[in-house]
């Protein structure tokens, strides 16, 4: 069964099926209730679940998280919202002093099935904290697990995934395409959620992306075959644990890879993806892996941040430079 | 004394003499405060033990808990079984008498692992991140309310959480959230600060202009302060706020208003921050010459129960120290094992690498 759903609803949709599947999944955030969430991704499932099942909280970051740490040690399910980005530091050590740690300081004996969704990114033309991307923080603490559905129908499966995972799911949705549509298959079982996809098969290099680039890396590879440029556009959906198998395969065939993504580019997903290319195909590509990101700013104010982020023109820019080596 | 309120509850003074209190009683027998007693002995020897074990340099670290022996026995003694402890790292004594092996306190603080405990259902792991534990308590006494274990009619049917933290902890972020998470929801956890006057080097008087237990009304739920050294107050005030969280209505705070006789941890050197006076004043108030002096004139014990109370502590002092040996450190394939609940491959290439290189390294 397909349906043409834009991101957020079927984000909506995906959380709904997840609070019938299971009594003890529980949504909580600020203002997830009645409002339905300042994006409304929870529209609509307080009225039909209750408010102990959509819970609206404090405006409290590090309480969020840290009564969502309680509620699944006493077998909940919990999935908070952070509202913004740039909001979720006030719950960030909670996020990776208590939430990361729990299962291997307890043997096990205390896993962590929580999901921690996080609108990113920018491009909205929001103010200061509202268009961070701050992905890199979680994937480098072990014990997480960093998501980002870039389409509908990852957006749909990928939720409920993440929310029957019994490990603690950093799921960081794209702001910006949550208006964009896209097919949902309802019945088509879908991939594991830690599997990268090839979002587009390529042949002269593979561009390597997640979340909100994954679109903007589409409609680079559009313009490129109109210049005569296969390109591969790999979408890692998960951050952490990245999916090397897939990664390493799209390389091997292209030989060459283009790193995109909005965080900025020191110490970013980039940096590790292009040194754990260089360590496995050295001696197959034929240029090294080149990075498309933000730069080493804080997030520019709204009115010029097309310039800070990686765009079309960007993107082909640096391919242009991989293909001249 | 600095912080002390008039309105400090106190059933028995320092000199052993009872006292009578309008709105709490001691409702337990004598029997159960001889009990008591032999459990704050108990925990101060292993204590004592501890610590110079730490000295020793059998343990990385240890956090004395002597002086607040009565704090951690009167609001343990209080609990039953379906009650929810999360401590911090200085609930020796709490963990004694809800059973928990101790050789996972020595195990944790020794460095063999990282608070791979039994009885977790009961006793939550230690906190090392000052209050980080107080929103886990409040969160899980969230999930107590929804899976309707408070306010049943039958009384047997009914949880409630405890969460101890510390009049430095009273400062954090996250311990004031929980206050505010607790009270709107009605979240049935008991908040018990054991105020012992120091967090590290800090007084106490840095940290509040006001009596701790007074903050409970700004958060919209009842605050007292007790005697943190008598345990038949300590027991009285935990009952009462445990039942009222039982029977849902509510949180509540407890200040225990007590002194932390030794150091910080093992790390630190009380002489360099505080007043030899202040020490002197305290130990007058000693919560076990208290209780000894009571039940010595009631005639509930005498010499030959206190020398066989002093036999049963050499006997644990000498099992503690011959625990330290069967200790088993983690492994690196158990760590390796239990970083995620469901394994990646990513990290299981990396548990072949380190085994691969162990291997090397053997052959």
């Amino acid at each position: 069964m397909n349906e043409s759903l834009t991101m957020a609803k079927a984000l909506n949709r995906g959380l709904r099926r997840a609070l019938q599947a299971d009594p003890k999944v529980l949504l909580a955030g600020e203002d997830i209730g009645k409002l339905g969430g300042v994006f409304r991704i929870t529209e609509g499932l307080q009225a039909e679940f209750g408010e102990n099942r959509v819970v609206d909280s404090p405006l409290a970051e590090s309480g969020i998280i840290g009564t969502a740490v309680g509620l699944a040690m006493r077998g909940y399910r919990p999935v908070v919202e952070i509202q913004f980005d740039g909001f979720v530091f006030p719950g960030f050590a909670q996020i990776v002093t208590q939430v990361a740690k729990m299962n291997m300081r307890t043997g096990g004996r205390t896993p962590m099935p929580m999901v921690i969704r996080i609108p990113f990114g920018g491009g909205i033309g929001a103010v200061e904290h509202h268009s961070e991307s701050p992905e890199g923080y979680f994937a480098h603490t072990p014990g997480l697990k960093v998501v980002s559905p870039s389409n509908a129908n990852d957006a749909y499966w990928m939720i409920q995934q993440a929310i029957q995972s019994n490990d603690p799911v950093v799921f960081m949705e794209p702001k910006r395409r949550y208006h964009v549509k896209g097919t949902v298959n309802f019945s088509a079982k879908p991939q594991p959620m830690h599997q990268a996809a090839i979002a587009r098969y390529g042949t002269d290099a593979t561009l390597i992306c997640y979340g909100p680039m994954v679109k903007t890396c589409l409609d680079a590879a559009a313009v490129a075959e109109e210049e005569g440029t296969s390109l591969e556009v790999v979408d890692l959906r998960t951050i952490s644990p990245i999916d090397w198998v897939t990664l390493i395969s799209s390389v091997r065939r292209t030989k060459r890879a283009v790193v995109v993504h909005e965080a900025p580019r020191t110490l970013g997903i980039g940096s590790e993806i292009a040194a754990r290319l260089h360590e496995d195909l050295f001696y197959v590509m034929e240029s090294p892996v080149m990075r498309v990101a933000g730069y080493d700013m804080p997030y520019p104010p709204a009115r010029v941040e097309e310039e800070y982020l990686p765009s079309v023109d960007r993107i082909l820019d640096v391919v242009d430079q991989s293909l001249a080596y | 004394m600095r912080g002390q309120s008039h309105d400090m509850v106190q059933l028995l003074t320092p000199d052993g003499e009872r006292v009578h209190n309008e709105d709490f009683e001691f409702t337990g027998s004598t029997e159960d405060l001889v009990g008591y007693l032999r459990d704050m002995i108990l925990a101060r020897r292993f204590d004592a033990e501890a610590t110079a074990l730490q000295r020793h340099g059998e343990l990385g670290l240890w956090t004395p808990l002597i002086g607040q022996e009565a704090a951690q026995v009167g609001s343990a003694r209080a609990l039953r079984t379906p009650d929810v402890v999360f401590p911090s790292y200085r609930e020796h004594a709490v963990a004694m008498v809800l059973g928990l092996p101790y050789s996972n306190l020595l195990s944790m603080f020794r460095g063999c692992d990282g608070g791979d405990w039994e009885r977790l259902e009961t006793f939550k792991n230690y906190q090392i991140v000052i209050g980080c534990q107080a929103l886990h308590a409040t969160g899980y006494a969230m999930g107590l309310q929804l899976d309707g274990a408070v306010g049943n009619e039958n009384p047997d049917d009914n949880a409630a959480v405890i969460v101890y933290h510390g009049d430095g902890a009273a400062s954090q972020g996250d311990v004031n959230e929980a206050y505010v998470f607790a009270a709107s929801y009605n979240a049935p956890v008991v908040f018990f600060c054991q105020n012992n006057q120091w967090a590290i080097s800090e007084p106490i008087a840095l940290q509040s202009r006001i009596p701790l237990f007074e903050r409970a009304k700004g958060f919209g739920f009842p605050g007292i302060q007790v005697d943190g050294n008598d345990v038949l107050a300590v027991k009285a005030v935990s009952d009462w706020a445990l039942e009222r969280a039982r029977n849902g209505e509510g949180p509540a705070f407890i200040e225990a208003f007590t002194y932390r006789m030794g150091a910080h941890t093992t790390s630190d050197d009380p002489t360099k921050y505080r007043e030899s006076s202040d020490d002197e004043e305290w130990r007058g108030r000693d919560p076990i010459l208290r209780l000894t002096r009571y039940l010595e004139k009631e005639g509930a014990i005498d010499d030959e129960w206190l020398a066989k109370v002093e036999e049963d502590a050499k006997v644990l002092g000498a099992e503690v120290r011959a625990t330290i040996p069967q200790l088993k450190d983690t492994t690196m394939d158990r760590l390796f094992e239990t970083v995620y609940a469901e394994p990646t491959v990513a990290l299981e290439a990396q548990r072949r690498e380190y085994a691969e290189y162990a291997a090397g390294e053997d052959a």
